[in-house]
């Protein structure tokens, strides 16, 4: 059973803590010991904030270009990046100086997305290859690829058991694998995620995001709908709610007046809420959900566009990636009196 | 518009100065509708030393950076690498593995700054070589190409546009040189419309109706012709070879191996149809690519379009290669501009002309070169600036013809290419 930590009011959202980089964020992760903040950006370092006072490290020599993802190790002493260079970077978490302790060519093409499963032990990795793998925390060995993704694969996920992966992909196939296996198990239809535009000759959407519910009833997945023009950044955030089991779509989640953006990420919250981080030409916004509404019952702005979104281990602590050159902490909570 | 036949003699009817520099020019007369050469000699002549050109138009804006003219590790370089070539010290984005390979064949000219980054201006000045003004219209590329470069005695078209999409039918993109050069459409590669003789007409009942017209035209031409009129006997008897040559434009003809190795998308089609149009003498081949207009998410769609290109670009380029053609077919790869080096909030990039690049090959242009120069992060040109109208003149100069002389319009001397600038001799061998 989650604990609902004290002061937690989603409604009392506000930014406790923004911190500059010298390039818009493309990424960022909690440390789950709560220490730091690691961000990936438009350039080929790794930044780490300490998320006391936001002292910065610049972490070189793991990727080639673009860090697009980001996870951690379970007791956080890892962090391990993935770039559009189709790496794999493990890193000393809390090193004074973080050097990279291993890098393997995990994909051709970039990697979009990363997991650790919850029992620690195993990194799930997607990419633009089409394909999901599984490799060894510890070592860095393949454990298993998991193929059958007929585009890029847009986001990956653990079920909270770690019996199974979860992939999404640009058109909208939404697949659970065995992760003792990698047989796939079930397929759900995510495809009002995706839409294939005649005029302008464009495949655009995909799944941006998934995040199953910590009693394992629930999976949402995280995108964008209504795209009347892909090239324009025109389209309006959605988030689809199926029931695990059933597979049944229970609900579309939306954001009315949000006609411009996109669900980066979502996160479950203590309280059975469903927090979305939407990015567009709207802004940026934390949207709040529940599972028996289709309408948001909150949303906070944020000081601008967000690309990607952490919830800190309190619960209460979110991280947002900025294309205004700033990672931003935003307290779930009222502000201290 | 009147033409002026009062002297019928083939003297009047080339340009007062000769536009074909190093080619005999022939002078079309109707007969029965169609042009012959006077001089069949000279007819055969041209057509064994036809040149071709093939313009690919990358709609929307193809970003350099993502091309031609990658800046890796940069501000503006976005997320991809850039790999080496087929020509040592030549790099591309890592988006064009293939084409990579047959760099040896390509010319990059990285300096183009046309300073318009309005689509349908930049589109304009980029096919005419011109800035549009409200004084007049001038014709593309395709259409100064076909009139220029098509024997007269060509029972084809000597203009065509591979669209991605759309039902097909003529162009309006030759303005003064008449509704003759003007584009026929493919759309989606299909063949022209309407090129089937209905199927309750038996075929003597279509030659007598044929006939009839023909009887009726050649009546009406002796006493008022003028470039309408030509044009409209002309459709009729391209019409008729167009149904008989119906196979011409069915790409299905072509062997599997080859739409296998095109890709099997429209663009991968569309390529193979435009070698097979320019194999049957197809002088003026246009094949677009959408959509580049990238100003959201352009990283991921130029993945996508250019994983398309690549494959289908480059194994053109080789066919051509291959074929011998390279030498007389020109290749024109080009957009309305670039895209801004700036990547905006949507991880997009926007409309910029500044400084950004086309690609080339074939007949005249040097071999496995970059020409020009971009700064650092791609902002600027550093060196061998050109335009789109030294670039119009150049294309034209690579296929033989001499941009700096006339087409005769109804006696008037209409400039071929914009006389205030002239070809790019770097790029002309």
């Amino acid at each position: 059973m989650t604990i609902i930590p004290d002061g937690y009011d989603p409604k009392q959202a506000h930014v406790v803590s923004e911190w500059p980089h010298e390039r818009p964020l493309n990424a960022c992760r909690f440390d789950p010991a709560g220490r730091f903040v690691f961000c990936g950006s438009e350039d080929a370092a790794v930044e780490r904030f300490n998320l006391a006072d936001g002292v910065r490290k610049i972490m070189n020599g793991g990727h080639q270009t673009w860090v697009k993802a980001i996870a951690m190790s379970k007791d956080g002493s890892l962090a391990i990046s993935g770039g559009c260079d189709g790496k794999l970077t493990w890193w000393e978490s809390a090193a004074a100086e973080p050097k990279p302790i291993r890098t393997i060519d995990a994909h051709k093409g970039w990697i979009r997305s990363l997991e650790v499963s919850p029992d620690g032990t195993l990194l799930v990795s997607g990419g633009n290859d089409n394909i999901v793998r599984l490799w060894n925390i510890n070592d860095g060995s393949l454990v298993r690829e998991l193929t059958g993704h007929p585009r890029h694969v847009y986001s990956v996920g653990f079920h909270p058991n770690g019996d199974s992966v979860l992939s999404g992909d640009l058109i909208g196939g939404l697949k659970q694998w065995e992760t003792a296996t990698g047989k796939e198990i079930r397929i759900f239809d995510a495809t009002p995620l995706h839409s294939y535009n005649g005029g302008q000759q464009v495949d655009f959407g995909g799944i941006r995001s998934i995040a199953v519910s910590p009693d394992g009833k629930w999976l949402v997945a995280g995108g964008l709908y209504k795209a009347t023009n892909p090239l324009g950044a025109v389209h309006e955030p959605l988030v689809l709610l199926f029931d695990l089991e059933s597979q049944k779509l229970e609900k579309q989640l939306i954001a009315e007046g949000i006609t411009k953006g996109v669900i980066w990420r979502l996160k479950w919250l203590s309280d059975g809420s469903i927090m979305g981080l939407s990015g567009g030409g709207d802004g940026g916004f934390l949207l709040f959900w529940k599972p028996d509404a289709e309408k948001d019952y909150h949303r906070f702005k944020l000081p601008s566009l967000a690309r990607d979104m952490d919830l800190h281990a309190d619960g209460l602590q979110v991280a947002t990636a900025h294309y205004d050159k700033h990672l931003r902490v935003t307290r779930l909570a009222a502000k201290a009196t | 518009m009147k033409i002026n036949y009062a002297c019928s003699s083939a003297e009047h009817q080339v340009a007062r100065r000769q536009f074909l520099g190093s080619m005999a020019a022939g002078a079309g007369m109707m007969a029965g509708g169609l042009g012959v050469f006077t001089s069949r000699a000279a007819a055969e002549q041209l057509r064994s030393d036809q040149k071709r050109i093939v313009v690919f138009n990358m709609h929307g804006g193809l970003s350099q950076l993502e091309s031609w003219d990658p800046k890796p590790g940069t501000d503006t370089g976005g997320p991809f690498l850039s790999i080496p070539t087929s020509v040592p010290g030549i790099h591309v984005s890592e988006l064009l593995p293939q084409t990579a390979q047959q760099m040896h064949h390509l010319c990059l000219v990285r300096g183009v700054n046309t300073s318009e980054d309005d689509h349908g201006k930049g589109a304009y000045m980029m096919m005419t070589g011109r800035r549009q003004t409200p004084a007049g219209n001038f014709p593309q590329i395709g259409a100064v190409a076909a009139k220029a470069l098509t024997p007269s005695d060509s029972v084809l078209p000597g203009h065509i546009q591979i669209t991605p999409g759309g039902s097909g039918g003529r162009g309006n993109d030759s303005a003064y040189l008449g509704p003759k050069y003007s584009s026929v459409s493919l759309g989606n590669g299909n063949p022209p419309q309407n090129t089937t003789r209905p199927e309750n007409m038996a075929e003597a009942s279509d030659a007598a109706r044929q006939e009839f017209r023909r009887q009726q035209n050649e009546r009406f031409l002796n006493r008022r012709r003028t470039a309408v009129t030509e044009a409209f006997a002309y459709s009729y008897e391209q019409a008729e070879q167009l149904m008989r040559q119906r196979d011409v434009f069915d790409v299905t003809k072509e062997p599997p191996e080859d739409v296998e190795r095109y890709g099997s998308h429209d663009f991968g089609r569309h390529c193979l149809l435009a070698r097979r149009l320019l194999e049957k003498g197809i002088t003026s081949v246009q094949v677009s690519h959408s959509n580049y207009d990238t100003h959201n998410e352009n990283f991921n769609f130029h993945i996508e379009q250019m994983g398309e290109f690549d494959r289908s670009f480059s194994c053109f380029v080789a066919d051509m290669a291959a074929r011998g053609m390279l030498d007389s077919t020109l290749i024109v790869v080009l957009s309305e501009f670039g895209r801004t080096p700036n990547i905006n909030q949507y991880y997009g990039r926007d409309h910029w002309s500044k400084a950004w690049s086309v690609c080339l090959a074939g007949c005249r242009i040097p071999r496995g070169i970059a020409y020009g120069k971009t700064n650092a992060n791609g902002t600027a040109v550093e060196d061998g600036q050109v335009d789109h109208g030294s670039l119009f003149h150049t294309y034209l100069q690579a296929t033989g013809v001499d941009s700096s002389g006339s087409f005769d319009i109804d006696g008037r001397d209409m400039p071929i290419a914009d006389p205030s600038t002239a070809a790019v001799t770097a790029l002309l061998t």
